[in-house]
């Protein structure tokens, strides 16, 4: 059979991207074992069902492109090429974090990746990333911004006065939206007067497009185009990546509001064994190699743990760094 | 030294530092074509181009927010709030977002900009555009708050706050644009943010303000005088960092203190200072701090009305007297 998959990348970018998600995916879902033994404690907000939307997008982004995300950020920094382990002490509150154990789950940040932050503000993020985008302009470099958001903050006005403004001043913003349609327990038909969010463009002169976040090859293809119409066009551009999370909102919410039946059919799109099933199919993998990317999967996230569990705390004088510079 | 406006001191800054420095980029509402509400910006789209001198929408928080961004992406962006007042619909990006943002990512970016925001009663504004929000800004660690009363003050720390790496708000009174004072034209002149400046020496009461306030502050020191009461007018600069330790030596040398805000009396800017001096100076203190406030009222706007919600000359001269008169 004729590879359909590999007439749009190389093989390895293939399997990467599913190492990406696989690795996304056992990352979550330790972080759930280890808020529950009282190891993360505070918010902790996870991305499984969601990974298609990180990994396909980043791989399609340039290296130096800005990335801004919410609160649901663990992915999205790891894929990028943030150490599971500094993440993972990050989340345990440890000075060897990627923030010093200062930001925790939710406000992961790291400039040498251009992963310039997790925002726990609903659309707090939006006009950072069209700042980014101005900056990046003004000094010529060859880099646009992508901000990622959810499908509850497109009712924040810093989504419109983004959007107008990235339009206006004719920025290189490529705007991510992650529809898993619920902004915490009130979904998208109760909160949004027009649910096909990428159509709320069209008051501020922007293109967009709707895409299946649950295939990590649409998500990358989408992405792919839009960057680079935004690079070319140095101008916004929205993408609605149609998603889910398997989980409740945080770890606090037990799920009351949507029914088993609706998770179920969700699960059923599961981005990666839905994708390990297409590698397979079209001979790009081995039934073997795909369970030695778990194996291995596994293997860095129980040393993310490890690391977690043996870094220190942070100082007592921590307290008072970083506030001036 | 050349006399100037205070206007024309900001200006002069601005000008300055984007002659220097390449990397500092203005906008606001209405701030290019247009040169500003209060012409702060005059004649900057002329000299530096659509590039670095932009309008942009009436959105306060994104106008913030977008500073925020550019600055971490390696800018010194100046941004100016139309009025002080409009920093409410921009609070989120101010308190949530530039004060935090180096803090809760570890240190690992800094945000040199600087927010301007022009503010203050007294021009018969009403309710809504005469706000004094010093408080709101100070009460946030994260960020540097300057509050210049004079000219040649203006000028030097406009300019520290736009070379500083911290995010500074730059309050600056509607009332004093027109004030006119020496000013520096040495284009290294600075004045560091977080230091008080003894506007007056005096040996009886410490007067502590700030902004329109030391002017009047100023005034009634020199009605006093001619009461023989010695004042001491302590000039506070910057509310963040706040200059401690000189008016603490002030009040514990002159054993008295006035603490004069625009701002509400209720959480205000004096019940901060005056507990500092209490706790500092209790054993050297002959009477207790008085505080002289803005009204806790909305502002209103008849004339006769907004003059009693306001400091006045008279008012902190009375509230001198009374730390003199031995009755409390
Ligand atoms: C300004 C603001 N309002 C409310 C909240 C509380 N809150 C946190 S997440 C959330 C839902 C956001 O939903 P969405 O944007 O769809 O993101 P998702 O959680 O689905 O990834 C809300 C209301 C917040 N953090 N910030
Ligand atoms: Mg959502």
């Amino acid at each position: 059979m004729e590879s359909k998959l590999r007439a749009i990348l190389p093989d390895a970018e293939l399997l990467k991207m599913y190492e990406q998600m696989v690795l996304a995916r056992e990352f979550e879902e330790s972080c759930a074992e280890q808020y529950t033994k009282g190891h993360i404690t505070g918010f902790l907000h996870l991305y499984s069902g969601q990974e298609a939307v990180a990994v396909g997008a980043t791989a399609a982004l340039h290296r130096d492109d800005y990335i801004l995300s919410a609160y649901r950020e663990h992915a999205q920094a790891i894929v990028r090429g943030a150490e599971p382990r500094r993440v993972m002490a990050e989340l345990f509150g440890k000075a060897t974090g990627l923030c010093k154990g200062k930001g925790g789950s939710m406000h992961l940040f790291s400039p040498e990746l251009s992963f310039m932050g997790g925002y726990a503000i609903v659309g707090g993020q939006f006009p950072i990333a069209v700042g980014l985008a101005f900056a990046a302009t003004y000094r010529k470099e060859d880099r646009i911004a992508a901000c990622f958001f959810g499908d509850g903050a497109v009712n924040q006005g810093t989504f419109h006065e983004s959007l107008n403004w990235a339009r206006l001043w004719e920025l290189p913003v490529l705007f991510v939206c992650e529809n898993n349609f619920y902004g915490i327990g009130t979904s998208v038909a109760r909160a949004s007067a027009l649910s096909d969010i990428h159509r709320r463009t069209c008051g501020y002169d922007i293109p967009s497009v709707r895409v299946d976040g649950m295939d990590v090859v649409a998500v990358h293809e989408a992405v792919k185009r839009g960057a680079e119409w935004v690079r070319e066009q140095s101008r916004p551009y929205l993408i609605e990546a149609m998603t889910y999370r398997f989980r409740g909102h945080s770890m606090a919410d037990p799920g009351k509001y949507r029914s088993l039946a609706e998770v179920e059919l969700w699960k059923a799109r599961d981005p990666i064994p839905n994708f390990a099933k297409r590698l397979v199919e079209e001979g790009i993998a081995t039934e073997a190699q795909l369970s030695g990317i778990r194996q291995q999967a596994l293997v860095t996230v129980a040393d993310a743990v490890a690391f977690a569990e043996e870094s220190p705390w942070p100082e007592d004088d921590e307290v008072y760094r970083d506030i001036y510079v | 030294m050349p006399e100037m406006t205070y206007r024309d001191a900001l200006n002069l800054a601005l000008k300055e530092e984007m002659r220097r420095d390449p990397s500092v980029v203005i906008w606001g509402e209405d701030v290019a074509l247009y040169e500003g509400s209060f012409k702060v910006t005059r004649g900057l789209l002329a000299e530096f181009g659509e590039e670095r001198v932009k309008d942009t929408p009436i959105s306060e928080n994104t106008i913030v927010g977008v500073a925020a961004g550019a600055a971490m992406g390696g800018l010194r962006p100046v941004a100016e709030l139309m009025t002080v007042n409009f920093a409410l619909l921009a609070m989120d990006q101010i308190i949530n977002h530039v004060t935090k943002i180096r803090y809760m990512f570890g240190g690992q970016v800094t945000l040199p900009l600087v927010i301007r925001a022009p503010g203050g009663g007294g021009s018969q504004l009403a309710a809504q555009h005469s706000q004094s929000l010093e408080t709101y800004f100070m009460h946030a660690p994260g960020m540097y708050v300057a509050v210049p009363a004079t000219a040649a003050d203006a000028k030097g720390l406009l300019k520290s706050a736009i070379r500083d790496d911290n995010p500074v708000m730059f309050l600056e009174h509607e009332l004093l644009y027109n004030s006119k004072g020496e000013v520096p034209d040495d284009p290294e002149f600075v004045i560091p943010l977080g230091r008080a400046d003894v506007k007056r020496a005096g040996k009886d009461v410490t007067i502590v303000a700030y902004s329109r306030m030391t002017i009047l502050a100023l005034q009634a020191a020199e009605e006093l005088e001619k009461e023989g009461i010695s004042c001491e007018v302590v000039d506070l600069r910057t509310l963040t960092p706040l200059d401690e330790e000189t008016f603490v030596e002030s009040a514990k040398r002159t054993g008295r203190a006035v603490v004069v805000e625009e701002c509400w009396r209720s959480a205000g800017l004096g019940g901060h200072l005056a507990a500092i001096i209490a706790e500092e100076c209790f054993d050297r203190l002959l009477a207790p701090v008085r505080r002289v406030s803005g009204l806790d009222v909305p502002m209103p706007y008849s004339r006769k009305l907004e003059r009693l919600c306001i400091p006045q000359v008279e008012g902190i001269a009375a509230a001198v007297r009374e730390t003199l008169s031995g009755k409390y």
